[in-house]
C-alpha cells in the first residue's frame, strides 16, 4: 500500500532524518514522515511521544536539530508561524487562539484583512467566510461575536481562518478533545470533505475511534520515533494501542456483570448551586449500590461537578439529602464523609488531588496524616508514612518508584496512580471517581480501569463521572445521563449506546 | 550543590549588598574597610558589643519568625508592628500590675500574657480573613494603626506611669528578663522559638496541615482539611510569635511599655523572613546579621564618620538582590540557571 503512495511524484510535505533534542530528552528521534494531499492523515501517540514536537517543527515553531522538511519536494526552512502561513500551512491549536470580543468575519481575516480605501471591509469580510462556510459545509453566522459560540463553532472559526488563507495542509492538534461525539462526528465529515477538495489534513489524536473513522493513513510515534505506519484496512484498534504503547493492550475490559447488593449512596432531590449561586443542580435522583459501577455521562459543566462536590461536603446542599449506607451526609464536613467512607478521586488532580510540592509519601496519606500510625497525639511519624507509601507505590506500579519524590515531578499518569492507591487504598463504601483516566496514557487507563472494576468486584459502590463516552459505557453498569443539571436518563448499561447516550447529552432527550 | 542553593541566595545577595555599600562608601568619602572595622568593632569585638548584637536580634527573630511563619500558610502578616505593640504593652501591664510574686511565675507570666495578646491581636486578621475573606494584607495594616493609637492612649491614660510622659510605670524587678553577664536571657527565648517553629511546621500534623495549606489549598480543603481553621490559628501563632518578640523587648530591654520604642521591629520582621527565605531556622542567621549591623552601625557613625543612613541602604540592598533572585542567578553558572525556579512571589522557594 505504501509503496503504491510512494510514487506520486511530489508529497505535500515531507519530513526526513528529523530529530530533535531539548536538554537530554530526545523528543523526535530520525523521524520520516509524508503527507499527501487530498488525504486525512492521523499521528497517533501518546503523551510525550513526540506528536507536538514533529508538528511544531512542520509549523516552523521549532527548529530541527537535524533533518529536513520538504514542501512540494524543494528544502524548506521554516521560522515561524508567519513563514508556515505564507507556505500555505495553516493550524488549528488545541487551545485556540481567537479574539473572543470579535466577531467571526473579524477573527478569520485578522492579520489579513481586505480593506476599502484603507478601511476594513467587514461586509467583504463576511461575505467571504459565507462563501467558506458554503464550500467546505461550515455553516456559521459572520456576525457573531466569538466569546458567544459553543467550543464546537469556535473551532469552526479556527478552521475557517486557515481556509481564508488558502493553506493546502492543515494541522489539527487533538482536535476532538473538547467537542461532544455529536460535534466529533460532524468535525470528522468536514475534514474528510477538506481532503477532497485536495487539502492534505494532519489530524493529531491519541482516540483510536476516530482514527479508524476517518484517517486514510496513520503514523504512529512512540518515545520520540515513527514506530509504525499503516491504513485503517490493515489494522484495528487493539493493534493501533498496541503499537502506542509497545507492549499488549486490553481496550475492552472484560468484565463479569455486576452483582449488585443493598444501595450504598443514594441521591434524592438533590439541588445545589454552582460558584455564581445560580441553581446547578435542580433536583436530582441517584442511587449506586454496592458492587456496582454508576456513570454519570454528560458534556462538561451540566451539574457533573457541583454533584461530585455536594456528595463529598465540598459544596454545600441547598435542598435534598445524600444518604450513605442509611445515614444523611448532606451538610457534614468534607472529612467527616471521608471518615465515614466515601473515597474520591478528583477531577483535577493537581488542582485537587495532590500537593505538588510534597512528596510522594506525603501524598499518599494526604487524607489520612491525622490517624494512626501515621501520627500520634499530633506528632507525625515519617516511618510509618513511608511504609505505606513504599506499599502503595508498589502496589499501584508508581514510576519512577521513589516515595521521597516531589510528585510535581512524576507524569500525569503516575500523578494519578498516586490519587487512586491513596483513595483506593482505606476501606471505604463509595468511591467519587470524576475524570479518572482524563489525560493519561493508555497504559495507566488500562491500569485505572482494572482497579475500578476489581474494587467493585470486591463490594465497592462505586460513581464515575466522565466526559469520555467510551469510559463511561465501557466500565458503568447503569447509566445515568446529565443535563442542565437534571439526569435525563438512568437505566442499565445495556439499553445505552452512543448515538443514544450522545443524544441525551447534547439535547436531554433521545427523541 | 542542591542544598547549597537556598543558602547561597541570601549569601550571595548580603555580599553583592556589602560590595555596593562599599562603592557607596567610597563616594561618600569614607574608607570602607574602616567603615566595615567600625561596625564589626561595635558588633562583634566583645563580650558587651556581642550581648548588644544579640539584644538587638532577639525581637528580629521573633518579628521575623512571626512572618515567615505565616509565610508558609500561604499569608503574609504585615501585622507584625501591631500585634508587637500589643503584646508589648500587655507584658507591662502584668510586670508592673502584680506585686511579690517569684520571678519563676512573674516573668513568664508577663511574657505569657503579651505573647496570647498578640495572638489575639493576629487572629482578629485571620477570622475575618476565613470567614468574611477579607485580605489578610489590608486588614493586618489596618490593625496596625489600631493596634498603635491603641496602645498609646492605653499608655497615655488607663496604664500611665506618673509623671508627664505618656509611658507605663516600670515593670516590677520580678518580671524582668534579665541579662546574664552582658548575655541577654531573650536570645535564648528567640533561639527555642525557632526551633519550636520548625519541629511543629515539619513534625507536627497541625504543620503538615499549615503547610498544605499554604501550598495548594484546594487539594488540602479536597483532603479534609479545613482551611478556615488553620488560616486562623496560623494568624494566632504568627500574632503570639510577634507578641512575645514585644514581650521580651519590654522585659528584657526597655523595662516598660514607652510609645515608639520599638518603631520598626515588627516591619523589619519582613526583611528577615526574606533573608531566611521562610525557614524557621533560618531566621536566626539572619537576625544575627540585621541584628549586627543595627549594633555596630553607631560605632560606624563615630568611628569612621558614616552617616548611619549607609546601614539601611545595604539592608534594603540585601532585601532587593534577595527579592530579586534574576540579579543573584547571574552569579550561577549558565547550566545551572535553567534548574533555578523562577519564584511565584517575594521569598518562595
Amino acid at each position: 500500500m505504501s509503496e503504491a503512495l510512494s510514487v506520486v511524484a511530489h508529497p505535500a510535505l515531507e519530513v526526513q532524518g528529523v530529530t530533535k533534542r531539548f536538554g537530554d530528552v530526545l523528543a523526535n528521534e530520525d523521524v520520516d514522515f509524508r503527507i499527501e494531499r487530498g488525504r486525512v492523515h492521523a499521528l497517533l501517540g501518546e503523551n510525550g511521544a513526540g506528536k507536538s514536537t514533529l508538528v511544531n517543527i512542520i509549523f516552523g515553531l521549532y527548529q530541527a536539530d537535524s533533518g529536513e522538511v520538504r514542501r512540494n519536494g524543494e528544502v524548506v526552512h521554516l521560522n515561524g508561524p508567519r513563514d508556515a502561513i505564507d507556505s500555505r500551512i495553516g493550524m488549528v491549536h488545541q487551545h485556540f487562539q481567537l479574539v473572543p470580543v470579535l466577531t467571526v468575519a473579524e477573527n478569520v481575516v485578522l492579520g489579513d484583512e481586505p480593506t476599502r480605501r484603507g478601511v476594513v471591509d467587514l461586509d467583504e469580510a463576511a461575505s467571504v467566510v459565507r462563501g467558506l462556510a458554503e464550500r467546505f459545509g461550515l455553516d456559521i453566522d459572520p456576525w457573531v461575536r466569538v466569546e458567544d459560540l459553543p467550543i464546537g463553532l469556535q473551532q469552526r472559526v479556527e478552521i475557517l481562518r486557515a481556509l481564508y488563507r488558502e493553506v493546502d495542509i492543515l494541522i489539527l492538534d487533538e482536535p476532538t478533545a473538547v467537542l461532544t461525539p455529536q460535534e466529533t462526528g460532524h468535525l470528522l465529515e468536514v475534514l474528510r470533505g477538506l481532503a477532497d477538495t485536495g487539502v492534505a489534513v494532519l489530524f493529531i489524536t491519541h482516540k483510536l475511534r476516530e482514527v479508524m473513522a476517518v484517517a486514510d493513513e496513520i503514523t504512529v510515534m512512540r518515545r520520540g520515533r515513527v514506530v509504525g505506519h499503516t491504513v485503517p484496512a490493515d489494522t484495528d484498534e487493539s493493534d493501533l494501542a498496541s503499537m502506542m504503547v509497545g507492549r499488549p493492550v486490553e481496550l475492552r475490559l472484560k468484565r463479569t456483570p455486576a452483582s449488585p447488593g443493598e444501595k450504598m449512596l443514594t441521591v434524592v432531590d438533590l439541588v445545589v448551586n454552582d460558584d455564581r449561586q445560580t441553581q446547578a443542580l435542580n433536583g436530582i435522583n441517584l442511587d449506586v449500590c454496592a458492587g456496582e459501577v454508576v456513570g454519570v455521562a454528560g458534556v462538561e459543566g451540566n451539574g457533573q461537578r457541583e454533584l461530585v462536590e455536594a456528595v463529598t461536603g465540598l459544596r454545600d446542599v441547598i435542598s435534598g439529602s445524600v444518604i450513605l449506607d442509611g445515614e444523611e451526609i448532606a451538610g457534614r464536613s468534607p472529612r467527616q464523609i471521608s471518615t465515614m467512607g466515601v473515597a474520591h478521586i478528583p477531577e483535577d488532580r493537581e488542582k485537587f488531588g495532590l500537593i505538588g510540592a510534597h512528596t510522594v509519601a506525603d501524598n499518599m496519606v494526604l487524607n489520612r496524616y491525622h490517624h494512626r500510625p501515621y501520627s500520634r497525639h499530633g506528632i507525625r511519624r515519617p516511618a510509618a508514612v513511608d511504609d505505606e507509601a513504599t506499599r502503595l507505590v508498589e502496589e499501584f506500579d508508581v514510576r519512577p518508584p521513589n516515595i521521597a519524590a516531589m510528585v510535581a515531578t512524576l507524569s500525569g499518569g503516575n500523578k494519578q496512580k498516586v490519587v487512586a492507591a491513596r483513595e483506593f487504598s482505606h476501606e471505604s463504601k463509595v468511591m467519587i471517581a470524576a475524570q479518572p483516566t482524563r489525560g493519561i496514557d493508555i497504559g495507566n487507563i488500562e491500569f485505572i480501569h482494572r482497579r475500578l472494576i476489581e474494587y467493585r468486584d470486591a463490594g465497592m459502590a462505586i460513581l464515575l463521572v466522565s466526559a469520555e463516552l467510551d469510559e463511561v459505557l465501557g466500565l458503568a453498569d447503569r447509566v445515568a445521563v446529565i443535563y442542565g443539571g437534571r439526569i435525563v436518563a438512568f437505566e442499565s448499561v445495556d439499553g445505552m449506546d452512543r448515538d443514544r447516550v450522545g443524544r441525551l447529552m447534547l439535547s436531554g432527550t433521545d427523541g | 550543590m542542591r542544598m547549597l542553593k537556598p543558602v547561597a541566595i541570601p549569601l550571595i545577595a548580603v555580599g553583592l549588598a556589602l560590595g555596593i555599600g562599599a562603592i557607596i562608601l567610597v563616594v561618600s568619602g569614607a574608607n570602607p574597610i574602616e567603615a566595615y572595622g567600625a561596625l564589626i568593632d561595635g558588633s562583634l569585638s566583645s563580650q558587651k558589643t556581642i550581648g548588644r548584637t544579640l539584644e538587638k536580634a532577639t525581637p528580629l527573630i521573633m518579628g521575623g519568625l512571626a512572618v515567615a511563619f505565616a509565610f508558609r500558610a500561604g499569608l503574609f502578616n504585615i501585622g507584625g508592628q501591631g500585634q508587637l505593640v500589643v503584646g508589648g504593652i500587655f507584658s507591662a501591664a502584668v510586670g508592673f500590675g502584680f506585686e511579690g510574686l517569684p520571678w519563676i511565675i512573674h516573668a513568664p507570666m508577663a511574657l505569657a500574657v503579651g505573647a496570647l495578646a498578640g495572638a489575639a491581636w493576629g487572629s482578629i486578621a485571620g477570622i475575618l480573613k476565613a470567614t468574611r475573606g477579607a485580605h489578610e494584607v489590608i486588614t493586618t495594616i489596618m490593625l496596625n494603626f489600631v493596634a498603635l493609637n491603641l496602645t498609646d492612649w492605653l499608655a497615655s491614660h488607663s496604664w500611665k506611669d506618673e509623671g508627664i510622659l505618656s509611658r507605663t510605670p516600670a515593670v516590677e524587678e520580678s518580671a524582668v528578663i534579665p541579662l546574664w553577664g552582658s548575655f541577654p536571657t531573650g536570645f535564648l527565648v528567640a533561639v527555642a522559638a525557632s526551633i519550636a517553629c520548625w519541629y511543629l511546621l515539619e513534625r507536627t500534623n497541625l504543620g503538615f496541615e499549615i503547610r498544605s495549606v499554604g501550598l495548594n489549598g484546594d487539594a488540602a480543603r479536597y483532603a479534609g482539611i479545613s482551611v478556615q481553621r488553620i488560616v486562623i490559628a496560623t494568624m494566632a501563632i504568627s500574632g503570639l510569635l510577634a507578641g512575645a518578640g514585644g514581650a521580651i523587648e519590654t522585659q528584657g530591654v526597655v523595662g516598660r511599655y514607652e510609645p515608639g520604642f520599638n518603631a520598626g521591629l515588627g516591619f523589619n520582621g519582613i526583611t528577615i523572613a526574606l533573608l531566611a527565605r521562610n525557614h524557621p531556622l533560618g531566621v536566626i542567621p539572619a537576625a544575627l546579621l540585621i541584628g549586627a549591623m543595627e549594633a555596630g552601625g553607631s560605632m560606624m557613625q563615630f568611628n569612621a564618620d558614616v552617616a548611619p543612613e549607609i546601614t539601611d541602604i545595604i539592608e534594603a540592598l540585601m532585601l532587593l538582590f534577595v527579592a530579586t533572585p534574576i540579579v543573584v542567578r547571574w552569579f550561577f553558572s549558565r547550566q545551572e540557571v535553567a534548574e533555578v525556579s523562577v519564584t511565584a512571589g517575594w521569598g518562595s522557594p
